[in-house]
């Protein structure tokens, strides 16, 4: 009965999405506020049954009901209760169920914070994404249903991929999503400004907290993600160029360009036309990667000949919300103006200009996903795009823009100067450049690509700093108080330079790591000592040990540095019956210099394994960069400006305020 | 005017990508076109499935159109295709010959005498060596070729009924003459 | 007495040095590490044919095994890294690449990232001009 509660749950919100998505638009159109009204009252019902249907589906798994077809092929009765709920997620119908759960999430938080809006505007946004959860819905219901039954019943299930069976799987994905669907809001307001035709500075400083919300999840669950391979997949790599992670990646390119560009339009009410359009931009790129992702045109196995349904189903998706989108940009665009006006050098150029090398870092992952496709389709052979084509276009393209991080910030807005902004900087420069030449000299060989790569960081890091310094002198003079002035400074701010240092901190990992990382595979008896730098590991041989759902063959390995304990780590290979999937576990002992990353290959004779043992300098300042950009992004939100902004907005539209 | 079709731009890079994507939904992104066809085929020399001592050699194939169909007895797909490479042999039109990839003799003798031998000559493939020359990747696979000793078409994944009326036999049609 | 005392110290010398045979220095898995190694770093531009989107480096798969060990084989012939990769495209196409070729097929690939990037750094320029207008614009602190 529980499953089939939980397929009513979902054809009931898809009707009251229908509802959301429609008669609130005919209501602003014709001036008829009954219509309206349904607005509100609509997303919240849909909410709720699409939680039903959420929590229906987490039961039968947490039931382990194996008379319904997707629990069945997806979780086990061995599973541990963490993954069985985890594996909500762990298939095609779940994570589509997830997809949309978390966009009713969001609906729900735009009817609840979303209170200082204009009447209109409000409900058509609202309404907007009520149309993007109609599609999904019916997606669901008609071609990817959670809840069909398996009968007869399987006596039990087919486990969950033994790859997803990890503390990542619980977090990353509902955090990505969080981030990637998040971006519909940003869609629905630019959808709802150009309809309204209100594409202002309030409509750019209304998206603004919003964008930000989405971009900091986002930033967070490709973090995660990534750190998730690193571990999991045994070889230590961190970010692979595969589909699925660039469909994740493309969004947060084009979003961080959102946020910059929103920027400018919240100052000078300019480029509008663009914002509004990389608004439209992100959001699409998300639904793009879920096509990829879901339709099987880049990776799955014959994924569209099982069922062809799918995948037009969701393209047919796509032209209506993005291509209906970008027809109506396209004629709403020309009405729009031009904005206050600012000099060629200025803050408000350099943000821009920071977007133009966004954009083509965009286009780059795009094009670089998608060409084995257009080749492909036009009969021009097969191809594969691979890391070393993204090592080298993406990175090539970025290098300039994060060079321009550290000019932008200290460029005044309206008009600037470069040749003052070259004065200010002459201390980061030579520090950038000192650095560039010693660290990778201290971290063994100097390198063409390390020395880029330090130089970028440094610079970055440092530039900030000198900003802050220099915020400081202008205070300072008037009122020479440290620490009242270091308060008297917006969060915003610090949040902007948090953020900035999070890149430095990122490109200092990834090039550290990428040039002086140290990798060996060695024959290892029991007892056998293998001597890396400084570091000696003892590998004391593997045991059988049990586990819940699988057999495993822990390994132990003393690792020892001057004869002093630095870490014991415990490697395994563990097999996973049911799927009769062999996987490695890797035991790394995380640290700030460097991790030791220690993984076990196949059994030797007399108990000895292959091992593999890397030293990863740097590793963790990839992710910690990540969060410190994460952070950023959260006290930029935390600003008084919107707290008051919104404040006084909200007496102006005479309406209550909650957030 | 001017001013809209410029703001159609993104509009037009959107339906040229989905007319890309729409095509994308009807091809297999796995299946990798072999770069040997219209090539000569490797020669290669292999001992004989059965007959210890005896060796196949692909040069005294010359003059004739054939086909090699790379099988295992691992394969599970080579089962499903083995009806049809016997209903193959029956009707006599044309030689198939085997590469028996990755496999011991005995097992693959097993399923020879259990589900019928459609091969004139079964070559060994024990190391896979030969595979890597044809550019074996995925087995069943099936080459044609033809009496100069050209690699004309490649099979990837099992023959099917519809494959063999379509594409194989239309073809070997056109080799023999 | 001595001698005793001298056959002790030998058997336990020997008894020394065979506990540190035991604990023994651990050996690289490969005969020749420094062919290991380029095999390694080549290895991590192609792709496995049968696996879902993995290097050869990384994969387990028994084709992926094979072509290693054809791979080590013609390295010790003497075979260039570019040969090897020649022999390998010869085989299984530029799929197995996963640098693909620069050719005029795939030039809009390795270019058009760039030519994007040009493109829209001049027209960011023009309208920038056109937002200047033609007066002169104060500076703003912030």
């Amino acid at each position: 009965m529980i499953p089939e509660l939980g397929l009513f749950s979902l054809i009931l919100a898809f009707f009251f999405a229908i509802i959301q998505g429609t008669l609130p638009l005919v209501g602003v159109w014709k001036n008829n506020a009954t219509l309206s009204n349904f607005a509100v009252p609509a997303a919240r019902a849909q909410f709720v049954f699409i939680a039903l249907a959420f929590v229906c589906l987490g039961y039968s798994f947490y039931a382990n009901d194996f008379s319904v077809l997707y629990v069945a092929s997806n979780s086990n009765s061995h599973l541990p209760l963490v993954y069985r709920l985890a594996a909500v997620w762990g298939g095609h119908e779940g994570s589509m169920l997830l997809w949309v759960s978390i966009l009713a999430v969001w609906t729900m938080a735009v009817t609840m914070f979303a209170k200082g809006l204009p009447t209109s505007f409000r409900i058509r946004l609202i309404a907007v994404m009520g149309l993007v959860s109609v599609g999904f819905l019916a997606f669901i219901i008609f071609t990817s249903n959670p809840f069909e039954r398996l009968i007869p019943a399987a006596v039990d299930g087919r486990d969950l991929n033994p790859l997803l069976q990890d503390p990542g799987m619980v977090f990353h994905p509902p955090v990505l999503y969080m981030g990637y669907v998040g971006f519909s809001v940003a869609f629905a307001f630019a959808i709802a400004a150009l309809l309204d035709g209100r594409l202002d500075i309030t409509w750019a400083r209304w998206t603004r907290p919003w964008t930000t919300v989405a971009w900091v999840f986002l930033t967070l669950g490709i973090a995660f993600g990534s750190e998730w391979a690193y571990y999991e997949l045994g070889w230590g790599g961190w970010w692979f160029w595969d589909a699925v992670e660039n469909a994740s990646f493309m969004p947060w390119l084009v979003g961080t360009a959102l946020i910059h560009s929103l920027a400018v339009t919240e100052k000078r009410d300019a480029f509008k036309v663009w914002t509004v359009l990389l608004s439209i931009c992100a959001f699409s790129l998300s639904l793009l990667g879920t096509f990829l992702v879901r339709s099987g045109v880049l990776t799955s196995v014959h994924a569209f000949a099982t069922d062809p349904g799918r995948g037009l189903f969701i393209l047919v998706y796509l032209v209506v919300v993005i291509g209906g989108a970008l027809l109506l940009f396209a004629l709403r665009a020309p009405t729009v103006g031009l904005g206050e006006r600012f000099d060629v050098v200025s803050r408000e150029s350099m943000l821009l200009a920071n977007n133009v090398v966004l954009a083509a870092a965009a286009g780059s992952v795009l094009l670089g996903t998608m060409y084995p496709l257009l080749m492909d389709a036009l009969g021009a052979g097969k191809i594969s795009v691979g890391p070393p084509y993204f090592d080298a276009v993406f990175v090539a393209i970025m290098v300039p823009g994060i060079f321009l991080m550290g000019l932008g910030p200290l460029a005044k807005w309206k008009k600037a100067s470069l040749p003052e902004i070259g004065t200010r900087l002459r201390v980061a420069a030579v520090i950038s450049v000192v650095s560039a030449l010693l660290v990778p000299s201290v971290m063994g060989k100097l390198t063409l690509m390390a020395a880029v790569g330090v130089f970028l960081g440094i610079w970055v890091m440092s530039t900030s700093l000198i900003l802050l310094v220099n915020r400081l002198k202008t205070r300072q003079t008037a009122v020479p108080n440290l620490i009242e002035n270091l308060k008297g400074i917006p969060l915003a701010f610090y949040g902007m330079l948090l953020a900035h240092i999070g890149i430095g901190v990122f490109v200092l990992g990834v090039t550290l790591v990428k040039g002086y990382e140290s990798e060996q595979d060695l024959r290892m008896e029991v007892n056998d000592v293998a001597h890396i730098g400084n570091l000696a590991f003892r590998f004391e041989g593997a045991k059988e040990v049990a586990g819940p759902n699988y057999l495993s063959s822990l390994g132990k390995f003393i690792v020892t540095s001057n004869s002093k304990e630095v870490a014991v780590l415990h490697p395994e290979k563990r097999f996973y019956p049911v799927q009769g999937a062999m996987m490695t576990e890797a035991d790394i002992e995380p640290g700030v210099l460097e991790d030791i990353y220690v993984s076990l290959g196949e059994p030797l004779e007399n108990g000895a394994w292959s091992v593999r043992i890397y030293i990863k300098p740097f590793v963790r300042w990839i992710w910690a960069g990540c969060i410190l950009m994460a952070l950023g992004g959260i006290l930029a939100l935390m600003d008084r400006r919107y707290r008051i902004v919104n404040k006084k907005e909200t007496r102006e539209a005479q309406e209550g305020f909650e957030a | 005017m001017k001013r809209t079709i410029k703001f159609l731009l993104p509009l037009v890079l959107f339906l040229i990508a989905v007319g890309f994507l729409f095509k994308g939904l009807f091809l297999d992104p796995r299946e990798v076109p072999s770069p040997l066809v219209g090539k000569p085929a490797p020669s290669f020399q292999a001992p004989v499935l059965g007959e210890a001592g005896k060796t196949f050699n692909s040069d005294d194939m010359k003059g004739q159109v054939w086909l090699l169909n790379v099988w295992a007895s691992w394969c599970a797909a080579c089962r499903e295709e083995h009806p049809v490479l016997m209903a193959m042999e029956k009707t006599g039109q044309i030689a198939t010959y085997g590469l028996d990839y990755k496999d011991t003799d005995a097992e693959a003798q097993a399923v020879l005498k259990e589900h019928g031998n459609p091969y004139k000559v079964v070559a060994t493939d024990a190391d896979g060596k030969i595979g890597i020359d044809y550019g074996v990747y995925g087995v069943p696979e099936t080459y044609v070729i033809d009496k100069t000793g050209v690699i004309r078409y490649k099979q990837i994944g099992p023959i099917t009924e519809e494959i063999l009326l379509t594409k194989i036999v239309p073809l070997l049609k056109e080799l023999q003459r | 007495m001595k001698k005793l005392l001298i056959l002790f110290l030998l058997v336990f010398n020997f008894l020394l040095s065979t506990s540190a045979a035991f604990a023994g220095e651990a050996k690289p898995l490969a005969e020749d590490p420094v062919l290991e190694a380029r095999l390694k770093a080549m290895s991590h531009e192609l792709r496995c044919l049968v696996c879902q989107n993995q290097t050869l480096a990384d994969s387990n798969s028994p084709l992926a095994e094979d072509l290693r060990k054809e791979i080590r084989a013609q390295m010790r012939a003497g075979k260039s890294d570019q040969e090897v990769v020649d022999y390998l495209v010869a085989r299984y196409g530029d799929f197995v690449r996963y640098r693909p070729p620069v050719n005029s097929n795939t030039a809009l690939l390795w270019f058009g990232p760039f030519l994007l990037l040009l493109i829209g750094g001049f027209v960011l320029y023009r309208v920038l001009k056109k937002q200047a207008g033609s007066d002169d614009i104060q500076g703003e602190d912030g």
